[in-house]
């Protein structure tokens, strides 16, 4: 099946199987790879990737569903020389082990910090009325749809409360 | 995951036109995806219906509001009249799976979610939901997850939504689009169906039928909760959970519309326990008969025993929780 | 470029020179970021399975449905017609079970035979992976099942090997005299190392015979020989290349199945072949920990002073395994006590292979000891520290051996007074709301292991270095202490080094596992470097004591050159060889910590929340003080996971694992982990590693459970001996407190 994906801002003419996942298509039909599939089930979190600037599971998306949107990977957010604000923070904060939850974590978290710019609440939130702050359990209970085995949380929240912090 | 036939429906009446038997509907795909990988579901044809007018939350002439199929779960925990007068809803739904899955699942998949019953996720076990007539392999294995009330011999799934017991709680009504193209609205309560012998019939939605909407009635003065108890602190299902729905004045329970999350084939609400404890003044004994009434009929299994004194505690303590400073 | 020499040490003494206090570049110890940290943020570190060569095929594996019994038929006819498939492939060289760490041999073979539910017995391969998935989950299967089928514990066969039990004095006696004394059964249940990266193999052979396989694996010297002999072929022929691993745990020390059945494909369709496993078939099809039954008996005088120890532990694995988790790891060591006994018992059963999970022994072992010297602590009227403390030997209990460094005592008292410990009360006594407030203590010990190591030094004519090595970095920072090591040693700043890894045509290295490869391919570094110096002294013409290394230049007296001049166009290459000697009999090594955690358990419930945790640990050297926190940090974790959500459950009707997924079997999320503090306690150890540094991977999660395991008890009165404690076994207890009475209902205000 024809489909046009725009990516990180360019657009790929892909013909598709229906079955292909969002994820699948950056993975094995568009070699970016650095979208990871820990369990393909929407379990894990390491597919994280923005779809029309939300956070969304590639792996729980078919490909030929995101025609039309724009969808940003973290190769959209920076590259080795020219890292994002995020993706700095957690190498200055080792927020991280092996790497192999990283790509989703970033993602996730750069869509989480919008999220919370715009006065979503979450579980954790005293008042579902007031704008929350970003406290470290605030930031903990949103960033829970991403595990690591590594259990790099702590440092994961401090990378994150430092960018929210200098944001601010 | 079973090759099919891909349609992006461009209006309603295209989608129910194109439904099927064999036929899904496709919109966060959260689960339907999550299932078809594992041959659980084998459809066909999935029929997207990202693409259709219902988006939007609008009120209602009453002063509800009925909110669109396609509107996802975390714009409708985040929509300022859901935070404001339907906070257990907002809290339900913010309880449920994580930031990601949120920003995917809709409104009328969430309605529609599959049990995560291990056996029916596993096509090597036998299950009458999955395979009608196969038997339940639940039954007599691994069962720390399963129902309490209202299961059958064919069955002991949960259903896991958190959203829905919220709305069951409030009362709301789904709005379903037949093949002719006509609308009707029907109570959550008569949407869901128990287990019973088919296992496999979990609601009323006929084939090729499309929910458009969740009507949600007028708010009401009240305390609302949403209290889920589960394994971890985040991201995972309710053990189980309890919507409430709690008004008092002069002193006495003036309303107590209560659901329960994680105990059955479909959220539970039992009108008999409201009854005991509407008209009373609230205290502990009370709700002890509260929950002696929700549990009159509660069987454990084996590993999930623990939640027929777990739902008494929690309701009670979720009671107490709201009735607590009339009670001072 | 001149010859490669070789730099040899065996440990057979203590190596006191501590050649890293020496160098002057001011790199060891350092918090650097990790050099692969740009790489792994930005996307671009490439994993197993993510690097296709053209024309790739894709493989899923077939699962078998029955706990034991024979394949009667694949239906692969079915499965070949069906759209995009290119064949079936099983057979004698398939995996059966998946290799143990450091097996160097294939382990058990022959797909017709299935010992466990779930046990891979085919691979689909497809033109894409959805055809291959399609067709390998609806494949047709018969079976010949066994009806010998063990899958119940409780009737199992069981072994008791005389290597692993120990009687020493009169245990019974000791109990039956003792001022004081426990006698309590701990249990805790079957866990999966679950790492984020799912094992993945893309096999390629080339025209001479050659195996190229893109792996996600621990221990590469390992597993070469493991897959050439699974395969039949020359170890020579297997190149393993694995430059980043998502994760190992133990999972990946030896070689899985995929392994196997990716090189089978790719050799018979001569194409490349991906085979990367699902995340069900990584529950199902890679090692587990065994679940543990611990009976401890520990007894004491009236002052205390354990007179008596008793393990008894009974574990479970497949029949002909050889491992069984080793419980007793940390007990021959952490405590006093003349009469001792520790028993061993493996039951065989139908289940998925159980092997090392991180901390194999410890993480299960010190959950029972380090909750039973609570209970103890308590019959005593003594606190548990205090306990602790008065129970450090001055000689291994069992044979006399000296102890190396060791400041256990030393970091229960920093860990006390950093935590607020004297701030604990009595049970039930400290309430917020619903929630019951409590704090708990356990001691860590991860005995200290080191292994053969080889790594090549280069110092090129850029002035830079390059090691090479098939050393493994599988998160622990394996890159960071190398730049750092090789960095110090040749006076460059931590840019100016690069470090390559996980490719078997380098020299093998340690492998990840053990907590092992910082000490051990870091000595070998080290090494390598110490050769290169004295070349560069024979260059220069200077004495080796009078030679200083730093930001680049080597200086000696009056003589200061770049490195670019004294290598000019001639590279300086060196290897260097570490072998672990007899230093290991001679003293008994491990690193020590203390753990503190602070727990809130709510009362309606039972559900349990940690607050904060406190980590004070001693190490050895402290390679990069960064790297080993978040190790450390990493451990702890795990041990909230292991004391409050990790189950894998096996059914008790047919042994399959029924919560393979990462929705049911619980790792701890973001929201499961508290603030963390930790603190190293500095040590330098010269009869382990010539580099003065112990095993800190491991560290973390040994003791860390069993301090959130003390503190659910201080919090509300509830004893939990059964891990993990979920809500319903804390509610359990929670309600039996209420109805004795011990714990009010917190209504009444």
């Amino acid at each position: 099946m024809k489909t046009t994906l725009s990516i990180n801002g360019s657009g790929h003419d892909l013909d598709l199987d229906p079955r292909v996942t969002l994820l699948d298509a950056l993975r094995q039909h568009l070699g970016l790879t650095g979208s990871k599939k820990g369990c393909d089930h929407g379990q894990c979190g390491a597919c994280t990737v923005l779809v029309d600037g939300r956070r969304v599971n590639a792996c729980l998306t078919l490909a030929v569903m995101c025609e039309g949107r724009e969808v940003t990977t973290i190769e959209g957010l920076g590259a080795p020389g020219a890292l994002s604000s995020m993706q700095k923070a957690f190498v200055e904060h080792d927020g991280y082990q092996c790497g192999y939850c990283t790509p989703g974590q970033i993602c996730s978290a750069t869509a989480m910090l919008e999220e919370a710019k715009q006065g979503w609440p979450s579980y954790v939130s005293d008042d579902l009325e007031s704008r929350p702050a970003l406290t470290r359990e605030e930031i903990s209970e949103r960033m829970s749809g991403n595990l690591c085995r590594c259990a790099a949380y702590p440092n994961i929240v401090d990378a994150i409360e430092d960018v929210a912090g200098s944001e601010r | 995951m079973k090759s099919f036939d891909y349609l992006r429906a461009g209006s309603t009446g295209e989608a129910t036109g194109a439904g099927g038997a064999a036929t899904r509907f496709i919109a966060g795909g959260t689960n339907l995806l999550d299932l078809m990988k594992l041959e659980v579901m084998t459809p066909d044809k999935l029929v997207d219906i990202n693409r259709l007018d219902l988006k939007a939350i609008e009120e209602t002439e009453d002063g509800g509001l009925r909110v669109g199929a396609l509107v996802t779960n975390s714009d409708l925990a985040a929509d300022p009249r859901v935070r404001r007068d339907y906070a257990v809803l907002s809290r339900a739904l913010l309880s449920g799976a994580t930031g990601q899955l949120r920003n995917m699942a809709t409104t009328g998949g969430n309605l529609l979610q599959r049990t995560r019953c291990s056996y029916f996720y596993d096509t090597a076990m036998p299950c009458n939901k999955r395979e009608p007539g196969s038997g339940c392999q639940a039954i007599g294995g691994y069962n720390r997850i399963h129902a309490i009330l209202g299961a059958s011999d064919s069955c002991i799934a949960t259903h896991p939504s958190d959203m829905a017991v919220a709305m069951r709680a409030l009362g709301a009504r789904v709005e379903i689009e037949g093949t002719d193209g006509t609308r009707r609205t029907q109570d959550l309560g008569d949407f869901y169906r128990l287990p019973s012998d088919t296992p496999q019939v979990e609601n009323a939605l006929g084939e090729a039928e499309l929910i458009t909407a969740v009507i949600l009635p007028a708010p009401v003065t009240s305390r609302q909760a949403y209290r889920k108890v589960r394994d971890r602190a985040s991201y995972a299902f309710a053990l189980v959970s309890v919507a409430a729905v709690v008004a008092v004045e002069e002193g006495k329970i003036a309303r107590a519309d209560l659901a329960f999350g994680g105990v059955a084939h479909a959220p539970w609400r039992n009108e008999a326990v409201e009854a005991i404890l509407v008209g009373e003044a609230p205290s502990d004994a009370l709700f002890d008969r509260a929950a002696d009434t929700l549990l009159e009929k509660a069987k454990g299994q084996g590993s999930n025993d623990f939640k027929i004194p777990l739902l008494r505690r929690t309701l009670k303590a979720t009671l107490r929780e709201l009735t607590a400073e009339a009670a001072r | 470029m001149s010859e490669t020499i070789i730099r040899k040490m065996q440990m057979d003494e203590p190596d006191e020179r501590r050649v890293l206090d020496l160098t002057s570049q001011g790199l060891i110890g350092r918090p650097v970021t990790r050099p692969d940290g740009p790489a792994k943020v930005a996307g671009t570190a490439s994993y197993a399975g993510e690097i296709l060569p053209e024309g790739t095929a894709f493989g899923v594996l077939v699962r078998a449905t029955i706990a034991k019994g024979k394949v009667a038929s694949l239906d692969e006819a079915s499965a070949t017609a069906m759209p995009g498939v290119l064949g079936v492939f099983t057979g004698e060289r398939f995996l059966r079970n998946p290799a143990q760490g450091g097996a160097d041999a294939a382990p058990v073979q022959g797909a017709s035979e299935v010992a466990y539910f779930g046990q891979p017995i085919g691979l689909v391969v497809g033109e894409t992976y959805e055809d291959a998935r399609h067709a390998a989950y609806t494949m047709g299967v018969t079976y010949e099942p066994a009806d010998d089928a063990s899958v119940d514990l409780d009737t199992a066969k069981s072994e008791r090997p005389d290597a692993k039990q120990l009687d020493q004095g009169d245990l019974d006696a000791a109990m039956a005299g003792a001022a004081h004394g426990v006698d309590v059964t701990y249990t805790t249940t079957p866990d999966s190392s679950a790492p984020m990266e799912p094992h993945a193999s893309v096999a390629s052979w080339d025209e001479e015979g050659v195996l190229t396989l893109r792996g996600s694996y621990q221990m590469l010297r390992h597993n070469r020989i493991e897959l050439a002999d699974a395969l039949g072929i020359e170890t020579e022929k297997v190149r393993i290349l694995a430059p980043f691993v998502g994760g190992g745990f133990g999972s990946k020390l030896g070689i899985a199945p995929e392994a196997v059945a990716a090189s089978i494909a790719a050799k018979a369709l001569k194409r490349p072949v991906v085979v990367a496993m699902t995340r069900q078939h990584v529950f199902e099809g890679t090692i587990r920990r065994s679940e543990t039954s611990q009976r401890m008996r520990l007894c004491t005088d009236a002052d205390g002073r354990l007179t008596g120890f008793g393990h008894d532990s009974k574990v479970s694995n497949l029949p002909g395994e050889s491992f069984s988790e080793p419980l007793a790891m940390t007990t021959h060591f952490l405590y006093r006590g003349e009469n001792r006994r520790i028993g061993h018992e493996i039951r065989r059963v139908n289940r998925t292979c159980a092997g090392s999970v991180r901390a194999p022994g410890e993480a299960p072992g010190m959950l029972a000891t380090e909750c039973a010297m609570d209970e103890l602590a308590e019959v005593c009227g003594l606190d548990p520290i205090e306990l602790r403390k008065r129970n450090i030997p001055d000689q291994q209990p069992e044979n006399g051996t000296p102890y190396g460094t060791r400041l256990l005592a030393e970091c229960l008292e920093e860990g006390a007074h950093r935590f607020g410990w004297a701030d604990r009360k009595a049970p039930g006594e400290r309430r917020e709301g619903e929630w019951l407030i409590g704090m708990g203590v356990a001691s860590a010990a991860r005995t200290n292991m080191t292994a053969p190591a080889s790594a090549r030094v280069t110092l090129r004519a850029d002035g830079t270095a390059l090691v090479e090595t098939d050393m493994t970095d599988i998160g622990t920072g394996t890159y960071a202490i190398l730049t750092q090591i090789a960095g110090e040693m040749l006076g460059l700043p931590a840019d100016r080094v690069e470090v390559t890894l996980g490719d078997t045509d380098f020299p093998p290295g340690s492998g990840s596992g053990g907590s092992w490869g910082a000490s051990s391919t870091g000595a070998a570094v080290m090494l390598a470097c110490e050769a290169v110096r004295e070349q560069v002294c024979l260059r220069m013409g200077v004495e080796p004591s009078a030679l200083t290394m730093r930001d680049g230049e080597a200086m000696a007296g009056n003589t200061r050159r770049t490195l670019e001049e004294v290598v000019g166009d001639e590279p300086v290459a060196a290897t260097g060889d570490f072998e672990p000697g007899s230093t290991t009999e001679q003293r008994v090594m491990a690193s020590y910590g203390a753990h503190f955690a602070e727990v809130a358990v709510n009362q309606t419930t039972g559900e349990v929340r940690v607050r904060r945790m406190l980590g004070v640990f001693s190490a050895g050297r402290i390679l990069n003080e960064r790297t080993a926190r978040s190790q450390c940090i990493g451990g702890m974790i795990w041990g909230i996971g292991e004391a409050l959500t990790e189950d894998l459950v096996h059914d008790p009707r047919d042994g399959h694992v029924v919560n393979r997924d990462l929705a049911e079997y619980h790792v701890p999320v973001n929201l499961d982990a508290p603030p963390i503090e930790i603190a190293f306690l500095e040590e330098l150890e010269d009869w382990g590693s010539p580099i003065q540094s112990k095993g800190i991977g491991e560290l973390g999660i040994c003791g860390s459970g069993a301090a959130i395991g003390n503190a659910i008890y201080n919090a509300c009165g509830v004893r939990i001996r059964d891990f993990p404690a979920t809500p319903d076994k804390v509610l359990a207890g929670i309600i039996s407190e209420e109805e004795a009475g011990r714990l009010s209902s917190g209504q009444e205000k």
